[in-house]
């Protein structure tokens, strides 16, 4: 396995400039993580929202249930399933090269469900006494919920999210499914050529890991700054 | 005296248990009324429910010649700018600094500009001499200066009636005079208040009119004199004789 390490790695890396699929697979990886990031985070605040606001409000019943069914059907099927789904029925239709938005997009909703517990959980912790504030000063619910309880239940939940960040950007690994190719992707056709797994395969987990690395210092860095209005 | 607030047969039930029970009242412009009563009385309720934070089972609450039951609610929100409340626990938005917990409603609601709010908000604290504590978050403050905050970013609004609902009962005992000595200069000031409140000093000092509640009715008025030196009703000269020491 480590016979000629440099010779692996030059055959890996250099030989036909197999570097250039390494960094395209990177780049569709990142994409297609940071669309379903942020389509994630959408969905689930709206979810989220929609479900507190049923709790104090019986008119928004159906709101809640279907709200329900969407993160007991999400979070009760596998994600290459769902992944499978959108691309062979929903999208059927939809050009090879739109596959990365396919992906990109049933990443999204699959992480909006468990984004919108996560959320959820972040708007229960904070006191009822900061809603009555808000409104008692005659800002409207929605106001109140935007500049006073989600800043606030960003600020708890920021561990929490992190988590879902780097589990989704792991995640997206499988996309090879539906014919993309992403960095896990690349590395397996580059095996599939020079016969030698191991500088692709370590190669690509080094990447992995030092994204999320990346990942959690940004994190880490954010959640300082947000503890600003802690005691010190 | 101009009518500010009424409530008509005011009920509110929680579960099976009825907190107020048919509470007919009038508060007018100016008067300082001061609600006292056992834990459980109701009292806390009914001063949630002058402005809808607590929605009534049944009954009528008008403000203003507006009926507040009934409204839509654009217009309680509209409303509640006119009905300043203070609460227990103080509410301060902890994520925000003095200045942006006393500007956030006014600029948001559109009724000030952020210079205007910035000044109005330097005004206020200058007031109660926390110009200093401008930037600073809720969590340097001490009690006695989170409430007194609490109560500007109230004023901010330029409310018609201030509501403060046991708002010393969450602090160290030394910083209660500090808090009700602001309050003290509101009512001098002509400010209507409606405050539930165990001080009994406050009430016998501030007071315009005192009130007892129990079990969900007000069972005896008047003004302090007569309010602490001939009560009436035995269930408050039992009260009295257990909080007056």
């Amino acid at each position: 396995m480590f016979n000629d390490l440099p010779g692996q790695i030059y055959k890996t890396l250099f030989v036909d400039n197999r570097w250039m699929l390494f960094v395209d697979g990177l780049l569709t990886t990142l994409m297609i993580a940071g669309i379903a990031i942020v389509l994630g985070v959408v969905i689930g605040s709206l979810v989220a929202i929609a479900k507190v606001n049923a709790l104090r409000n019986k008119k928004l019943k159906w709101l809640s249930v279907i709200c329900e069914i969407y993160t007991t059907v999400i979070r009760g099927t596998p994600v290459v399933v769902q992944l499978l789904i959108m691309y062979y029925v929903i999208f059927a239709a939809a050009p090879p090269e739109l596959a990365p938005y396919v992906a990109a997009f049933a990443f999204g909703i699959n992480s909006g469900a468990y984004v919108s517990e996560i959320v959820r959980a972040g708007i229960m912790s904070i006191d009822k006494g900061q809603m009555e504030a808000g409104r008692s000063l005659g800002l409207s619910n929605s106001m109140t919920m935007k500049s006073i309880i989600l800043p606030q239940a960003i600020k708890n939940i920021l561990p929490a999210l992190g988590n879902e960040f780097i589990i989704l950007f792991k995640e997206t690994s499988i996309v090879g499914y539906v014919a993309v190719t992403d960095l896990t992707r690349a590395a397996e056709l580059i095996r599939s050529r020079t016969f030698q797994p191991f500088v692709p395969l370590i190669f690509i987990a080094l990447i992995y890991l030092g994204i999320v690395m990346l990942i959690s210092w940004g994190l880490k860095k954010l959640e300082k700054k947000l503890a600003q209005s802690d005691a010190r | 005296m101009e009518n500010l607030i009424q409530t008509k047969q005011l009920y509110k039930q929680f579960g099976d248990v009825m907190v107020l029970n048919g509470i007919s009242e009038t508060i007018a412009k100016g008067e300082k009324v001061v609600v006292v009563g056992p834990s459980g009385s109701g009292k806390s309720t009914f001063l949630r429910c002058l402005n809808l934070l607590e929605m009534p089972t049944s009954g009528e609450i008008w403000f203003e010649g507006n009926l507040l039951t009934g409204a839509s609610e654009h217009q309680v929100d509209k409303l509640r700018t006119k009905m300043g409340m203070v609460f227990q626990q103080f509410n301060l938005f902890p994520h925000m600094t003095v200045r942006k917990n006393i500007t956030l409603a006014p600029t948001k609601l559109g009724l000030m500009t952020d210079q205007e709010a910035d000044a109005k908000a330097e005004e206020l604290l200058t007031r109660i001499s926390l110009l200093d504590k401008i930037d600073a978050y809720p969590s340097q403050l001490s009690g006695g200066q989170k409430q007194r905050v609490a109560i500007v970013r109230a004023l901010a609004m330029s409310p018609d009636v201030m509501l403060f609902d046991e708002p010393t009962s969450a602090l160290d005992p030394e910083m209660v005079g500090e808090v009700l000595d602001f309050m003290h200069t509101l009512a001098d000031e002509g400010m209507t208040m409606v405050v539930v409140t165990h001080e009994m000093g406050f009430a016998k000092e501030v007071a315009t009119r005192c009130m007892f509640m129990d079990e969900g009715r007000i069972l005896e008025q008047s003004p302090p004199a007569d309010f602490f030196g001939n009560p009436r009703n035995a269930r408050l000269q039992d009260f009295l004789s257990k909080v007056l020491y």
